[in-house]
């Protein structure tokens, strides 16, 4: 209970997601700088962009990620830059690589997977006699008898 | 004293639960009809007890009884009425005893309107339901118990998370619950199904009715989350692909891949197996669910009671039941054979395309929310999956499965022919992409999302009205007929209908909402997207638990008034918390949202702006696919020819 008296605390800073003093005078670049922090994660919070989140540290980010991009950075040098700091855990969208390629694959993977034993089982449907011909089990007969006496 | 009442008939549940879940099950083995029968008073016994617990809970937050560290913790003696009630359940343990009160109602449920079904049947159903109920009685009774007293109570509580104190978040829990213990009751059918050895289309109308029920429940506790999400959070978004919204929407899409092939069981005797186990899945994530609140594994923004004692009982709650289910399907499903015989164009087909296509989405889903956890563990390598993976992953499936749906919903069972349900669809498809063509005209972005989703919307419903249409057949008196179809097909029509216009918002929402940032001085005027925002005035205003800065903003369009909003700030000095409350100006087209942020050092307010297209069409769908799941749900086949398999005393088990 403490923990989360404490979390709460923590989110309560008085600000506010992008802030209009952050905001570029030029459109095309603030459109960049929107895009970038839309897919950086905001450290202290939980599962937020930095564009969404309140906390201080989100938006120092975000001061940081259009001071380079001013300096003339390209998008993948913002986004390396702040990598490079933070580490990987700010990706919002992991990147498709090493151990990451399991969490890639797994979908499509799953999908053929799931696709063939669905193509299989629906073979195996479409090509098995009705099993209504086969005649009915012994205990089945002795149940329509008794019915039929009814 | 309550409180000791409360608590001592919450023990007595647990040893009811005990004996019911045992009991009935050797009597079902050994046939004895006593042992059997004695599960439905156990069931209600069970149910009432726990209310009775509940209720004394309630008792002591309603009266503000601050000697139980519960309510001290979540409750405060200014706090209004309503919330003292819901904050019963705004909390761990609280929240635990709604759970486990809702796993005996599902019980008692099937006690009291189980009565068609063979005594072997219900017995075994029951004593799974109790066995349910004994390890979430035991959880709560050994690591979270609610009715604990505090040494030297206080003289007033720390008041409830004012996030929680809202009426979308105060019912959204409880919703919720229902889902996910509905899918308890599911699983408990499932496992009876496997002890009994026998699946037949008869258990297949037995186990809908609760499949649906959970899932409709999903359905509007995932919307009521989301809808809060978007007006209380202050800047619109309305889901997140957070852990705890990934945990409710798994069992969402397993309930709605189960509720699907459920109907395969149930009208041509195939699929059974399968069924059997999407019903130990759902379930499964539902405990999931659970467990990813309530542990703190992952990282979550509801941030719950998170405690590792907890999340390891949950963690083997989990397990168990899985254990046993898969244990048991493993033994048994051999012997499920399917009866019926479909060809590859069919709607037994189609059926099967929409469980591949849910299942594997919700697959995809699972890997992406725990994939942190695993790389972690197992590579070293901390990382973030967030919005943009789900995005990109679980779009396509979604996409996919409304284009087929219309059509999969036209083929007949058995043997379809696909030009012969095409032809009357051609009509439906035509006006689609004529949609889409427009939205993408009419755009000045060049995103492919918002024709897309239009295109798609207009197709789905469009096909849905032509399905309903079609089922009038030929001649005169086509209209009168239309109102006479059995409500299972317009609950069909519905809820695919309310599908698309579910897909239609998140689209419009997505690809077309404009934003506006800037400084306002009170009496400033300024336009976004053809609208005038005016900000009038600002003022402190005293609600009853919090201080409250007020904004009044007029919304016009060309110099006419269009409305009067007042978004704010408020601050809950108990909980030392601020929350936005943003004013929104519903429209059928478009929401206009306006948010007050800071005063600013050189005077004037921060003001947002944001025009977002189609927004109410998220809710509105959503609600759609509810109103769906109940007209399916009120169909008189699950009333009247809910015992079209004849009660036998003695079964013959299929050994």
């Amino acid at each position: 209970m403490k923990r989360l008296v404490l979390i709460l605390c923590l989110l309560a800073s008085p600000l506010w997601a992008v802030q209009p003093d952050e905001i570029l005078d030029d459109p095309a670049l603030e459109e960049r700088a929107r895009e970038i922090s839309s897919g950086l994660r905001c450290l202290v919070c939980r599962n937020e962009s930095i564009d969404d989140s309140n906390a201080d540290l989100a938006r120092d980010l975000r001061l940081l990620v259009r001071e380079r991009l001013v300096a003339g950075d390209s998008d993948e040098e913002v986004v390396d830059f702040v990598v490079d700091r933070y580490g990987e855990y700010v990706l919002l969208n992991p990147v498709a690589s090493g151990s990451n390629l399991v969490l890639w694959l797994a979908g499509p993977v799953m999908l053929i997977l799931g696709g063939l034993l669905a193509a299989v089982y629906i073979r195996g449907r479409a090509n098995s006699k009705p099993e209504g011909e086969a005649g009915l089990s012994a205990a089945e007969e002795a149940r329509l008898r008794e019915i039929m006496k009814d | 004293m309550i409180t000791e009442l409360g608590h001592f008939a919450l023990i007595l549940a647990f040893f009811v639960a005990c004996f019911q879940s045992v009991v009935p099950l050797i009597g079902a083995h050994k046939r004895w009809a006593g042992w059997m029968a004695v599960a439905e008073p156990a069931a209600t016994l069970q149910f009432v007890l726990t209310l009775g617990a509940f209720g004394a809970l309630m008792w002591a937050f309603v009266t503000s009884d601050f000697s139980l560290e519960l309510v001290v913790a979540n409750s405060h003696s200014a706090k209004p009425l309503l919330y003292k009630i819901t904050g019963v359940w705004g909390n761990h343990e609280g929240s635990m005893l709604l759970w486990v009160l809702i796993v005996t109602l599902f019980g008692a449920f099937a006690a009291w309107f189980g009565g068609n079904l063979p005594p072997t049947l219900k017995a075994r159903v029951l004593s799974i339901q109790g066995l349910i109920g004994v390890a979430f009685f035991a959880f709560i009774l050994f690591t979270s118990n609610p009715f604990l007293r505090m040494d030297v109570p206080p003289f007033d509580g720390r008041d409830l998370n004012p996030l929680l104190q809202d009426p979308g978040l105060a019912f959204h829990p409880p919703f919720l619950y229902l889902g996910y213990v509905g899918l308890s009751m599911t699983y408990s059918f499932a496992l009876a199904a496997l002890i009994e050895g026998r699946v037949d289309a008869a258990w297949g109308r037995w186990v809908r009715p609760y499949t649906l029920a959970a899932w409709i429940f999903l359905t509007i506790g995932i919307a009521l989350g989301s809808w809060w999400a978007y007006y209380e959070l202050g800047w619109g978004g309305f889901w997140f692909w957070d852990p705890v919204e990934n945990a409710s929407f798994m069992p969402w899409l397993i309930a709605a891949a189960l509720l699907h092939s459920a109907i395969v069981v149930e009208k041509r005797e195939s699929l059974k197996s399968w069924t059997i186990l999407l019903a130990i899945i759902a379930f499964g994530f539902s405990m999931i669910g659970a467990f990813i609140t309530r542990s703190g594994v992952l990282t979550s923004v509801h941030a719950f009671a998170t405690d590792p004692e907890r999340g390891v009982f949950l963690l083997m709650i989990t397990g168990f039941f899985m254990m046993l289910g898969l244990t048991l399907f493993a033994a048994r499903a051999g012997a499920m054979q399917a009866k019926g015989v479909f060809g590859l164009m069919s709607r037994e087909t189609m059926l099967v395309a929409n469980n591949v296509l849910l299942g594997v989405s919700a697959f995809v889903i699972f890997v992406g929310t725990i994939w942190p956890l695993i790389s972690e563990l197992m590579f070293d390598r901390k990382l973030s999956v967030g919005e943009p993976f789900f995005n990109m992953a679980f779009t396509p499936f979604m996409v996919v499965l409304g284009l087929i749906l219309p059509v999969g919903a036209m083929l007949p069972w058995k043997r379809g022919n696909l030009g012969r349900v095409v032809k009357p669809l051609a009509g439906a498809f035509a006006l689609a992409v004529a949609v889409g063509a427009l939205a993408f005209a009419m755009q000045t972005e060049r995103s492919a999302l918002g024709p897309v989703g239009l295109f798609l919307a207009a197709w789905l419903v469009s096909g849905a009205a032509v399905d309903l249409w079609s089922r009038t057949g030929r001649g005169g008196g086509r209209l009168s007929r239309l109102t006479r179809l059995p409500r299972a097909d317009w609950g069909k029509a519905v809820a695919h209908a309310g599908f698309g216009i579910t897909i239609a918002g998140i689209a419009g929402m997505l690809a077309w909402e404009a934003e506006d940032i800037r400084v306002a001085q009170v009496g400033d005027s300024f336009d976004v997207s053809g609208l005038t925002i005016t900000l009038d005035d600002v003022r402190e205003v005293e609600g009853p638990n919090y201080l409250s800065t007020m904004a009044d903003v007029t919304l016009s369009k060309g110099g006419s008034e269009i409305s009067r909003l007042t978004p704010e700030k408020r601050i809950y000095p108990v909980a030392g918390m601020p929350t936005t409350e943003a004013a929104i100006d519903n429209g059928f087209l478009r929401d206009v949202y306006v948010v007050i942020g800071d005063e600013q050092a050189a005077g004037g307010w921060a003001v947002r702006t944001y025009y977002k297209p189609l927004a109410n069409w998220i809710w509105g769908g959503a609600i759609l696919m509810a109103i769906g799941g109940a007209l399916s749900l009120s169909d008189r086949r699950y009333r009247v020819a809910a015992g079209a398999r004849k009660t036998r005393a003695v079964g013959v088990p299929a050994e």
